[in-house]
């Protein structure tokens, strides 16, 4: 048994293809990456060592903190939208359409599969001005309420909205999916004895309901977290960062500090910082699940 | 992922008629919630519905007619003009000779190493797992600039083979994962039965291991096939020639040269960017919401 099962040979031929690719595509340059921060540069203009000057001019970037408020505001507030909606259509799925539900779940999951590219061409129609007025504006023009035509995306303030609105929009249904999942994983007696015992509607949900739903909730929040702090496409494609640097997240701040200013190691040193930032996210929201005994 | 995906009672058989003999009372208690509903189905489907309608609208009534108005002659030559004038027949071409061969290569790639570190027993194999969910982890913009450098050098920038890797590569975490999932969670005592029979680890694997994950194969690969038809990053970074481009970030380029005074051809080419992922999704939902939901539990 422990011959077959342990034959190194036939070890090295399942895992070791993989293995190889993942630490050369993935794992080496994740370190390579580390190395890169000491560095100025790039592969064309070659490199020279720099020790901690990246760290020091990061910590004097006023860009580099104003990408980094946007880019948190913007997690925090869409991760917030998205498990909060996913929440309200899951409770929506499970007590009101009960078994009837599976049509509008599949629905309300389509916008999740789509590109993100294309719903933000899509969004940027929407809401334009010119050439001529998008949806949106053709409507309130319709509307005769002139005064709020605008150009949506030109503008630091609106964008932020309909930026946020948008990968709420795309996101909600999964996560309802997903909320949906522990829904019904909890026990129908466990709601039963809760309703003989007077809970109803709001208190049922708030005393039985959510409680049970916690772990789950957090999982969908570190999901949604990881992932908006991540945010590249929608932004990339909507806005393209702008008006000047208003909707500038660190992961476009480092696109373009490596892309179109050439400028590896201080690229480097924003994508580190994005890493960090993921991961200071990560575990705080696992040390509060634990302290709440979620 | 709580023992397969059993755990999700998606029917689609509605409820039988259970309404025949509802007092109006109670149909109107529940019209605002039925409301609410058609709300949210609204706003969901409506955008997707708005671009394929605009797809089909001639240039004449974008600026004749309101942008919701629906489409007066369906001008199908906005279709041919994106996929022509607009390069969309390139750039499609391009998405799926990279996605395919990324697709093949995650599935056995990952299916094998998920068998060699969840059936077999060595003594690193926890340690290779774990090497394996820091890829889940860390944010892909970390190793961009190291994979951008290398390609540069190998001449690999603005090939396909340079998209396949990376897709690969970064596929193989989840991948690995989602099905060491599945191997766990079925009885090793068929596979030592095998064993004790006489079964080699080869044929274990084809005849035994194989079989038993092929729901989850699929499953793993509509979701790996989502990743990497909607990837922008990747594609964007390592491809500059506009001939290489894949069709989200060709659309990236596309929308901004050429379509801001041609809403038509701009929409059509929007379209043909969400067809693929619409079509797979409205024949697979079902599969597609499973597997997407057990991924986020696992990663």
């Amino acid at each position: 048994m422990n011959r077959v099962l342990s034959d190194w040979r036939a070890i090295l031929v399942f895992v070791g293809p993989a293995l190889l690719l993942y630490t050369g595509i993935v794992l080496i340059p994740i370190l390579w990456s580390l190395g890169l921060t000491t560095y100025e540069g790039s592969p064309i203009t070659g490199f020279h060592r720099v020790g901690a000057a990246n760290f020091v001019r990061l910590l004097h970037d006023a860009t580099f903190f104003k990408a980094l408020w946007f880019g948190t505001r913007y997690a925090v507030f869409v991760s917030a939208g998205q498990v909060i909606f996913g929440l309200l259509l899951a409770l929506m799925y499970a007590f009101y359409l009960k078994k009837t539900s599976a049509l509008v779940r599949t629905l309300v999951f389509l916008p999740v599969v789509l590109p993100t590219v294309a719903v933000a061409q899509m969004v940027s129609k929407l809401f334009a001005i010119v050439p001529q007025y998008g949806l949106v504006n053709s409507a309130l023009h319709a509307l005769h309420l002139d005064s709020l035509v605008q150009a949506w995306l030109g503008q630091g303030g609106t964008a932020f909205w309909i930026i946020a609105a948008m990968d709420i929009w795309k996101a909600m249904g999964f996560y309802a999916i997903l909320l949906y999942t522990g829904l019904v994983d909890i026990p129908e007696e466990t709601i039963e004895a809760a309703r003989l015992d007077g809970a109803q509607g709001w208190s049922l949900a708030r005393f039985v309901v959510l409680p049970l739903l916690a772990p789950i909730t957090v999982a969908s929040l570190i999901f949604s977290l990881n992932g908006t702090l991540k945010v590249f496409d929608s932004i990339m494609a909507l806005t393209g960062g702008g008006p000047g640097n208003a909707t500038t997240p660190l992961t476009l701040l480092f696109y373009k500090t490596s892309f179109t200013y050439s400028e590896y190691g201080y690229g480097s040193t924003l994508a580190l910082t994005l890493a960090v930032q993921c991961l200071i996210v990560t575990l705080l929201i696992f040390w509060r699940a634990r302290r709440s005994g979620a | 992922m709580n023992g397969g995906t059993k755990t999700m009672h998606t029917t689609a058989t509605p409820a039988p008629a259970r309404t025949t003999r509802v007092p109006a009372l109670h149909v109107l208690q529940r019209l605002p919630v039925t409301l609410l509903v058609l709300l949210v189905v609204f706003v969901a489907v409506y955008p997707v519905v708005w671009i394929f309608l605009s797809s089909l609208k001639s240039s004449v009534e974008f600026s004749s007619s309101p942008m919701w108005a629906l489409p007066q002659a369906l001008a199908w030559d906005n279709y041919a003009r994106a996929w022509t004038e607009g390069h969309m027949s390139r750039y499609f071409l391009n998405s799926v000779l990279a996605v395919i061969p990324s697709l093949a290569l995650v599935i056995v790639l990952g299916v094998m190493a998920a068998f060699g570190l969840e059936i077999m027993r060595w003594r690193l194999s926890n340690v290779a797992s774990l090497v394996f969910l820091i890829g889940i982890m860390v944010p892909i913009q970390i190793v961009i600039l190291p994979l951008f450098t290398v390609y540069f050098k190998v001449h690999l920038l603005d090939t396909r083979l340079a998209l396949i890797l990376t897709y690969t590569a970064f596929g193989l975490p989840l991948v690995v994962f989602f099905l060491a999932g599945y191997f766990k969670t079925f009885a090793r005592e068929i596979i030592e039965a095998a064993i004790v029979d006489g079964a080699n680890i080869y044929q274990v694997f084809f005849r035994i291991a194989l079989p038993m994950v092929m729901n989850a194969l699929v499953t793993v690969a509509l979701v790996q096939f989502f990743f990497m038809w909607n990837d922008l990053l990747v594609s964007l970074t390592f491809t500059q020639d506009p001939d290489m481009r894949t069709i989200q970030s060709g659309l990236l380029a596309f929308t901004g040269q050429y379509g801001q005074r041609e809403w038509g051809p701009t929409f059509a080419s929007i379209a043909l960017a969400v067809a693929p992922t619409v079509l797979v999704y409205l024949l697979l939902n079902q599969m597609v919401m499973k597997g997407m939901a057990a991924g986020a539990v696992k990663g």
